[in-house]
């Protein structure tokens, strides 16, 4: 802890980073997480959230936020010192972690477009759960980066709307949060 | 076998486990239970307060003089919304607190119901933690949980918000567990490695100064006598900010007197051109650092803080240590006694040299008159007329405040209760009441303005009715001092409503609450009134009509570093900010 941090205010560059957040599933403690960021002018550019040890009532919430790496490191402490947080990873700073997000996507069209919307979703492997005669609803899993790149290739061809979870993201290896 | 009992009962039953002798509230339908329960008991005491802010400040002022946790009791609706700026007030200047709010019973949550507001959506961002109890079966560890967050680990308020219908419920009552939390565990021990690194730097420095802030005073008295103990050792400067002082004594020659916006010539230079800053329990708030690129620019950093979040927050440091700083300067003590038995006075007397240069500056004087009293001059004979008694000082907010903590000198922690974070006007004379709740001998002082103390008045009141002989000493300037200051250096001198038009006769107001009254406009006179204020056995209101243009001096204008103090003898304050500075506060 007690490292020399000047390389803190030497670098102003921002940066994105995934915090991932382990919290007790109590009312209020996703108002609590969102209401620090808006309160001490924090970016969040994603959030997922969702109960993952039911018997513990535990929460894991994934957070997408840019910053330099001084507002980062705030972040960090200040989301610790909520009382209900038990831990907080900085996965991008860990690196290497496994990042995901799944996007709903509806693309309307008749004749050729359709036909290579479909070649498309097969490259992208995306897959159909929606069908009608002029339209598909196709579900995409994957990086961000790969989810917008398919978004942008149905643009052209009839997109309609797009839904998408936020990024979720975890570590690899064997050790657990 | 846990104990059977209502809602209300446990609330009562958890306020005696947790040695609470005194509560600060006020009734309300949705509270009607827990009143219910304290009227049939006699060990807790209830103060009834007339406004619900009024309620949270005296359990500041409680807290603050005692180191024990201060408690409210308020309604729903607009009594936990009159509640909020005392709450975000003991936030900001880390005062232990729990604020218990009556709710609507839960089925009508939600419903727009009468006296209804989302207390814990409202209270989330000025509390350290809050609470909506949603069953009887949880109260009882809330109750306990709250009071262990409220004080451990850098000390806030928190917020229990129990409807109505969980008040009335049946459940088994629990003991307090031997205070610990699943997910709430602050450091407290420092890291040894960094206490010896620090020791180290200490050691090697020739320009060393220590910072210290209310932290010392929160970690408890033992921190203060290790500070002390610490500077002894050492022979370095020490300077404090607003809420530090008392945690080292006025009386001592290291003391180098406030920092900060208003803080002497000699603490704030040495700030700036010290080569080492220790800074104990203080954070590096913008009252204190002014301009941050201008911030002390040659000095190696330590910084002792229990709250890992303020470190890097403002200003980034050399060598942080997280822990309670009463336990780090202990440890500080133990291995520089291990290291050395000597003061390094040869070491840094050209430092003190310089020092004592800064001090000939003289930064705190004033223009004298025989004419008019001046309010520098008012602080000081309130001095020294009390400074061999038991007395508390507390203040409102602006020019009285500044002058109180520049003229009124603080050997002991605990005795200075002021709004330091949020600058709430309206604090001080609340406050006192807290404070004389817990000390009923002591010696209690508001030094006020007469702006500010109109804010929460109908106090008075309530220190009437507890026979609580507060003592509060206007400093009638007539004007909201600190915002005509700041309309003087920023706006040409428009003084944009900052008279206090149709001020009411202090003396009348005090006979109508029951209280007494006295008023002063001669200085030769003051010493007599003063002593007059001091042997009266009621509470008193002190109308002291002090230089209606006095400004606040010295000062580090907004936007200018620590070496650009105005000082007293400057003739036009109006020309010195510059236009990136106006937009500061």
């Amino acid at each position: 802890m007690f490292k020399p941090s000047w390389d803190l205010e030497r670098n102003q560059l921002v940066e994105r980073h995934t915090l991932t957040v382990l919290v007790d599933n109590e009312p209020g403690v996703l108002a609590r997480v969102v209401g620090l960021f808006s309160a001490r002018g924090f970016n969040i550019e994603s959030l997922t959230v969702s109960e993952t040890e039911h018997d513990r009532h535990r929460s894991r919430i994934t957070i997408v936020t840019t910053a330099t790496p001084k507002v980062l490191a705030q972040i960090k402490l200040q989301l610790e010192r909520l009382v209900p947080v038990h831990r907080v990873h900085d996965l991008t700073a860990e690196g290497n972690a496994l990042e995901r997000e799944l996007a709903l996507i509806k693309v309307s069209g008749k004749g050729e477009n359709r036909v290579e919307t479909l070649r498309l979703a097969e490259a992208f492997r995306a897959n159909v759960v929606d069908a009608s005669i002029e339209s598909f609803v196709f579900e995409i899993t994957g990086r961000p980066n790969k989810v917008e790149q398919f978004i942008t290739l149905m643009q052209p061809l009839g997109l309609v709307e797009v839904v998408r979870t936020g990024l979720t993201a975890i570590s690899r290896g064997k050790e657990g949060m | 076998m846990a104990q059977q009992m209502t809602g209300a009962e446990m609330v009562i039953q958890a306020l005696i486990d947790q040695d609470v002798e005194h509560i600060f509230g006020y009734p309300g339908g949705a509270v009607l239970p827990i009143y219910d329960a304290i009227f049939q008991q006699d060990k807790v005491e209830h103060i009834l307060v007339r406004h619900e802010q009024g309620a949270t400040h005296m359990a500041e002022g409680y807290a603050r003089s005692t180191g024990k946790c201060g408690v409210v009791l308020v309604t729903s609706g607009p009594g936990a919304t009159n509640a909020v700026t005392g709450l975000a007030d003991a936030l900001l200047d880390s005062i232990p607190m729990v604020c218990i709010t009556g709710q609507v019973p839960t089925p009508l949550i939600g419903s727009d119901a009468f006296q209804e507001c989302d207390t814990v959506g409202i209270t989330r961002n000025c509390t350290k933690h809050n609470y909506l109890v949603k069953s009887v079966e949880d109260l009882p560890r809330i109750l306990h949980e709250a009071f262990y967050v409220a004080t451990s680990g850098r000390p806030g308020p928190v917020v229990i918000d129990i409807p109505k219908d969980v008040q009335f419920a049946l459940g088994s009552y629990m003991k307090p567990n031997n205070g610990s939390h699943p997910t709430y565990k602050p450091q407290m021990e420092g890291e040894l490695e960094a206490i010896k690194m620090a020791v180290d730097m200490m050691l090697k420095a020739e320009k060393p100064v220590f910072y210290t802030g209310g932290g010392v005073v929160n970690s408890g008295p033992e921190a203060s006598k290790e500070l002390r103990e610490l500077a002894d050792l050492t022979g370095y400067p020490v300077t404090s900010t607003l809420m530090g002082l008392g945690a080292f004594p006025a009386s001592s020659d290291q003391w180098l007197g406030m920092l900060g916006m208003h803080g002497t010539y000699e603490a704030n230079m040495a700030m700036h051109d010290c080569d080492l800053m220790i800074c104990v329990g203080a954070r590096f708030d913008d009252r204190i650092t002014g301009r941050l690129d201008g911030f002390s620019p040659n000095s190696k950093k330590i910084h002792i803080d229990i709250d890992p979040s303020s470190i890097n927050k403002n200003i980034v440091v050399d060598l942080p240590i997280i822990g309670d700083c009463g336990l780090v300067l202990e440890e500080m003590v133990r291995i520089w006694r291990s290291r050395t038995n000597e003061p390094r006075t040869e070491a840094i007397a050209p430092w003190w040299k310089q020092i004592n240069e800064w001090r000939d500056v003289k930064s705190l004087a004033y223009e004298k008159s025989d004419k008019v009293i001046k309010p520098q001059y008012a602080i000081e004979r309130l001095f020294e007329l009390t400074k061999e008694r038991d007395v508390y000082i507390t203040t409102e907010v602006g020019q009285h405040q500044m002058w109180a903590a520049q003229h009124f000198h603080f050997n002991e922690p605990n005795r200075w209760m002021t709004s330091g974070g949020l600058g709430t006007m309206g604090y001080g004379l609340p406050a006192a009441v807290g404070v004389q709740t817990a000390h009923r001998d002591a010696l209690v002082i508001d030094i006020a303005g007469e702006a500010s103390v109109q804010m929460t008045m109908q106090e008075m009141s309530t220190a009437v009715q507890y026979g609580l002989p507060i003592k509060v000493f206007i400093l009638n300037n007539e004007y909201m001092g600190m915002v005509r200051q700041w309309q003087e250096l920023l706006h040409g001198g428009r003084y944009s409503n900052s008279y206090s038009e149709s001020l009411p006769d202090f003396v009348k107001m005090a006979e109508a609450f029951g209280a007494h009254g006295i008023i002063c406009e001669d200085p030769a006179e003051l010493d007599d009134k003063i002593m007059e204020m001091i042997d009266s056995d009621k509470p008193v209101i002190f109308d002291c009509r002090v230089t209606k243009e006095e400004n606040c001096l010295p000062m580090i204008p907004s936007g200018k570093a620590h070496h650009e103090m105005i000082l007293p003898d400057t003739a036009d304050i109006g020309n010195i900010i510059d236009e990136k500075g106006k937009v500061l506060v």
